[in-house]
């Protein structure tokens, strides 16, 4: 009987150590094909037309002069007339051609005219929301300790008005956070190549194993004539799980024309149909004791999903930290956008960046040091055992940044002339449990090792992963370790979203491996004359446990699987029962920023992040994606929005030259510690993808309120958000 | 974009003679940096690309005792690199903020100067006026024009070169639209507030072209360029200001001042330069320039914070020039 565990730690050799990507040298010298850059032979180009308008009824299209431009194979309608287009860039036809040139050509001889309808994106506005009948009830949730007495209607306001009155202080504000897009590198799209009667469609994907399907169907064919291949990914973030309708349709083309065609969308419609994050705007009314214990709290919030797209999810507010007294209630508005799409960490974000900067606002209010106000608020986290967890991370944090020596009162730090600094922290939690996948392993008669997974690397280093756990498990070194990942065709596995896909590809390679080892030891045991159990494959042997000399090099062991190589499929058992990989994971961030008070430009000085993630499989990568997401962290909390023109409904920054992001130069210092004492390592692995991208937002958004002494409400903290928070501040004062 | 027939003369003659007088038809190609994106987006649609990039008398620097000569073809790297900067450190501190070193490199002084405005309206296809103003004034404005805008035209200049060249008091050489014509003019005078969707951001014909920008000698006079930008990145500052101050007995002599990215044309500080005049720089004069400088200021409905953002670029750029500590981010 094998039992599916991870070696200790210091019985590890590659387990957790810091290893490069296997795939890195390809990925930063382009030898790596994405998805964009398959370019087969007689490959026609297709782009899609954009709607102008963001709400407006498709009176006339007419394709016929586009059908006439030299070099277009091929003109193909997305709507009909009569059809109502819901947000700007809606795609309206593709044209497919010889080059480029062509099809942008044809693209601006199509003639569609249009019936413009009401519009409305301002997702932030409710009273204008509510005048336009653009608003839906959101869920909502309220819990009381106190039993109502008898059935007094008003019992809930009268109770939340009397925690309120009892509370030592009550913060009562406006907490916001922008609308933004998924911005992947590489955009949207596929290479579609059809050839009898069978489909190989390059995807740009998270879901190498679902999407065969989706394809198939309006195909008329069975998914078993469909390949999805996709090596590398620029970037999905969770945008990237389904094929598109534009996918489908360059499927479609490939095989009306015979050729293959390739359809990525451009910088323009990618922003406006390849996904966004749901905005969130919260007004909130939080009481606390005198110490800053939350005891109550009371949130009406604001989200928009786009058209048909889900809002923010209720369950988010309050975040980490939920008083035993709160109430939570939703408007979603309706605007002419495309539906978001999930976003690194879905909800989690703006549930943090809307509930735990109301919790700094408490210490402000109080004149109590954030740190303290936060800690104290433990006894507020839901799950207990997580509270010392919490508690560990922040000491560890405080420490990385100095935070005790650098600490002072909201707004009564030292000025540097217009220059003030601040701290700020925040909690985030997540799950990040393995999703189901199946690993094949092949060990051939030379020694050779190749393993198949229908997975893909979103970011993750899934590759490496892979490598380390079956070099691990075989005592072989990583580079021996053949990983084939990114087909429809290897065995299935899950799509990578929501930290998954570490913790499942992780279970399946090390069961599969596992039981290939028991066969190989099988033969080994009887070539010895020693039991198989008494075996061990370490440092590129396979010997007996106490007798290192008692053994076989690895060569000589798989030599003894005569003419086949040894075939071995397994799944791996994530879930409860499961040694290898567990869910549930926590983390602290802490930020220090300069702000010039005369500019409004806020300055990142050094960001901290203090992350458990369970077993860590591979350190330099984990730390990898932890950078990645500060960076992003600081995108969204600094730089990054979607600016919809109010009037019109025009998405005004939909190009790179327009869409702010950071740079090296704005991202000052990080810090990244893993928090994995052996009470962690144990639990196994736990996917990293997400947490850390959740709490910069509030991170930041708190040391800029600790550095002004006035918040700015609604995230990013640009110039100009910042100039009119003092601004306002000013006259209120 | 649209097929277009691509010329690559060699001399400045010949350049003239494939420009058309019909605007639209053809389009000067510099470093490209901003015309393949118009192109590609099909805001502009040339059926003749006239490239100067083979023009090599169109890429020299030259200096003698009264000015220096900057062909339009020198990058701006190499302009910025050139020892003659010493003495006009506003053009230096200028390029030095372009953050992107791929447009340092590849982007021209002429095509510096000939940007098309960044107003999201107009990249949306609506025209430089876009609904004859309505589109800014009722949308979003936030990067559109706090000073000059009260008529149709609201968006931005888009130069970073323009304030500290207008600062430095420049003049351009503009050939054309005959072979043998050429008419120099101040750089300020280059610019103009179009009335109509005709008319575009500066004076230039369609069959004529900008061949020098022209530096007097400095003369004792310092500069200096400020810009505040939302990040390290490429994007365009949210205010730039520079300054060229002739300072005499610890006393402001003479003074140029402009403003970038606040007017449909870079934006010469009368206010300004009255205010500072006359005076030493200091912290409480230069700050008493910035407000006299945005006291003439309209903000649209979204951009009250560019107000304050003049003042300080003003403010800045007068005690750096000065050489005296700025404030602000390091």
């Amino acid at each position: 009987m094998v039992e599916y565990v991870w070696p200790s730690k210091e019985d590890s050799s590659v387990l957790g150590k810091s290893i490069d990507k296997i795939d890195g040298v390809p990925k930063c010298t382009g030898t790596a094909k994405y998805s964009y850059d398959i370019n087969p032979d007689k490959v026609a180009i297709a782009r899609a037309l954009g709607c102008p308008h963001a709400h407006a009824k498709l009176k006339s299209l007419d394709l016929s002069k586009a059908e006439k431009v030299p070099g277009v194979v091929a003109v193909s309608a997305m709507k009909k007339v009569g059809d109502e287009i819901q947000w700007q860039g809606d795609l309206i036809a593709v044209v497919v051609g010889d080059t480029e040139g062509a099809v942008a050509e044809g693209l601006d001889a199509i003639v569609a005219e249009y019936e413009q309808l009401d519009v409305f994106v301002e997702d932030a506005n409710l009273e204008a929301a509510e005048a336009a009948g653009r608003t839906a009830k959101a869920g909502g949730k309220v819990q009381l300790e106190k039993e109502p007495d008898g059935d007094d209607p008003d019992f809930e306001e009268k109770e939340l008005a009397r925690l309120f009155k009892e509370s030592a202080a009550v913060v009562e504000g406006r907490y916001g956070i922008a609308a933004i897009t998924h911005m992947c590198l590489e955009p949207h799209g596929s290479t579609c190549e059809w050839k009898d009667g069978k489909l190989t469609a390059h995807l740009s994907t998270q879901n190498v194993s679902g999407t065969a399907g989706q394809f198939a169907a309006p195909l008329k064919v069975t998914a078993d004539d469909v390949t999805v291949h996709c090596d590398y990914i620029g970037g999905g973030f969770g945008s990237k799980f389904a094929v598109d309708r534009w996918d489908s349709l360059a499927a479609q083309l490939s095989k009306d024309l015979g050729r293959p065609v390739r359809l990525m969308l451009d910088r323009d419609l990618e922003l406006k149909n390849g996904g966004a994050r749901p905005s969130g705007y919260a007004e909130s009314k939080v009481g606390a004791d005198k110490d800053g214990v939350i005891k109550v709290w009371d949130t009406h919030f604001l989200s928009a999903g786009g058209f048909g797209g889900a809002p923010v999810n209720q369950s988010v507010i309050p975040y980490v930290i939920v008083p035993p007294n709160y109430r939570r209630r939703g408007t979603n508005v309706k605007i002419n956008t495309a539906p978001v799409r999930a976003w690194r960490a879905p909800n989690h974000p703006q549930g943090c960046a809307m509930t735990q900067t109301a919790i700094d606002d408490i210490a402000a209010k109080l004149g109590l040091d954030s740190y303290d106000v936060f800690e104290r608020n433990l006894v507020n986290v839901e799950d207990k055992d997580r509270r010392g967890v919490y508690a560990e991370e922040m000491k560890i944090a405080a420490k990385l940044i100095d935070w005790k020596a650098k600490w002072h009162p909201h707004g009564k730090g030292d000025k540097k002339g217009s220059v003030v600094s601040g701290l700020g922290m925040a909690l985030h939690t997540w799950g990040g449990g393995g999703h189901p996948s199946t690993c094949m392993v092949k060990i051939h008669p030379d020694g050779g090792v190749e393993t198949f997974i229908g997975s893909q690397d979103l970011g993750t280093g899934t590759r490496t992963v892979i490598a380390i756990v079956l070099a691990e498990t075989f005592g072989l070194p990583v580079e021996a370790i053949k990983v084939n990942i990114g087909s429809s065709k290897y065995p299935a596995s899950g799509p990578s979203g929501g930290s998954t896909t570490v913790g499942g590809v992780s279970e399946s390679s090390r069961h599969a491996g596992l039981d290939a080892l028991v066969q190989l030891n099988e033969k080994v045991a009887s070539k010895l004359g020693v039991p198989a159990e008494s075996l061990v494959a370490k440092g590129g042997r396979i010997h007996a446990k106490d007798d290192a000399e008692k053994g076989l090099s690895w060569k000589e062991a798989c030599s003894l699987l005569g003419m086949s190589p040894l075939e071995v499929t397994s799944k791996g058992a994530p879930g409860r029962n499961s040694k290898l990989s567990s869910s549930g994971v926590g983390g602290v961030q802490m930020a220090e920023v300069e702000v010039d008070r005369e500019t409004g430009q806020v300055k990142m000085k050094k960001f901290v992040t203090v992350q458990d993630m369970g077993l860590v499989v591979n350190h330099k990568t984990a730390v990898s994606q932890i950078y990645g997401a500060m960076v992003m962290g600081v995108a969204y909390a600094l730089f990054e929005e979607r600016l919809m023109d109010p009037r019109t409904g025009a998405f005004l920054n939909s190009e790179i030259a327009d869409y702010r992001l950071p740079r090296l130069g704005d991202i000052g210092e990080f810090v990244v510690e893993i928090y994995e004492p052996e009470s962690e390592r144990a639990r196994g692995v736990i996917g990293l993808g997400e947490p850390p991208v959740i709490g910069p937002g509030a991170a930041i958004s708190n040391a800029v309120a600790n550095a002004l002494g006035v918040r700015v409400p609604v995230l990013p903290l640009t110039p100009k958000r910042v100039l009119d928070s003092l601004q306002l501040a000013a006259r209120n004062a | 974009m649209k097929a277009f027939e691509y010329a690559s003369p060699r001399t400045e003659r010949e350049v003239l003679e494939l420009l058309s007088a019909d605007r639209g038809h053809t389009e000067i190609l510099a470093g490209g940096t901003d015309l393949i994106g118009l192109m590609k987006k099909m805001i502009v649609k040339p059926d003749r690309v006239v490239s100067l990039n083979r023009v090599d008398s169109l890429k020299t620097i030259d200096a003698n005792s009264t000015a220096v000569h900057v062909g339009a073809m020198v990058t701006l790297e190499d302009l910025a690199d050139n020892p003659i900067c010493e003495f006009y450190p506003a053009i230096r501190q200028a390029i030095g903020e372009m953050a992107s070193q791929q447009l340092r490199a590849q982007g021209t002084v002429g095509g510096e100067l000939c940007q098309r405005p960044r107003c999201w309206f107009f990249r949306d296809k609506r025209g430089l006026l876009a609904e004859r103003g309505r589109a800014v004034e009722e949308g979003d404005n936030r990067f559109h024009a706090i000073f000059g805008n009260r008529g149709l035209a609201k968006f931005s200049a888009p130069s970073r070169l323009a304030p500290a060249l207008i600062a430095l008091d420049a003049r351009v050489r503009i050939l054309g639209p005959n072979p043998g014509d050429e008419t120099l003019m101040p750089l300020e005078v280059f610019y103009r507030t179009p009335k109509s969707e005709r008319e575009r951001e500066h004076t230039l014909e369609p069959n004529q072209f900008v061949s020098q920008v022209i530096l007097p000698h400095p003369e004792g006079r310092v500069s200096a360029s400020y810009e505040v930008r939302h990040g390290m990145g490429p994007e365009y500052p949210l205010v730039a200001a520079a300054a060229s101050v002739l300072v005499t007995g610890g006393i402001v002599r003479e003074a140029r001042i402009a403003l970038g990215q606040v007017a449909p044309t870079p934006w010469i500080s009368r206010e300004a330069i009255d205010a500072i005049v006359g005076l030493p720089i200091n912290y409480e004069t230069a700050e008493a320039a910035g407000q006299a400088a945005v006291s003439v200021a309209s903000p649209l409905s979204h951009n009250e914070y560019k107000v304050q953002l003049a003042k300080v670029a003003v403010k800045r750029a007068l005690l750096k020039a000065a050489g005296l500590e700025t404030g602000g981010l390091s």
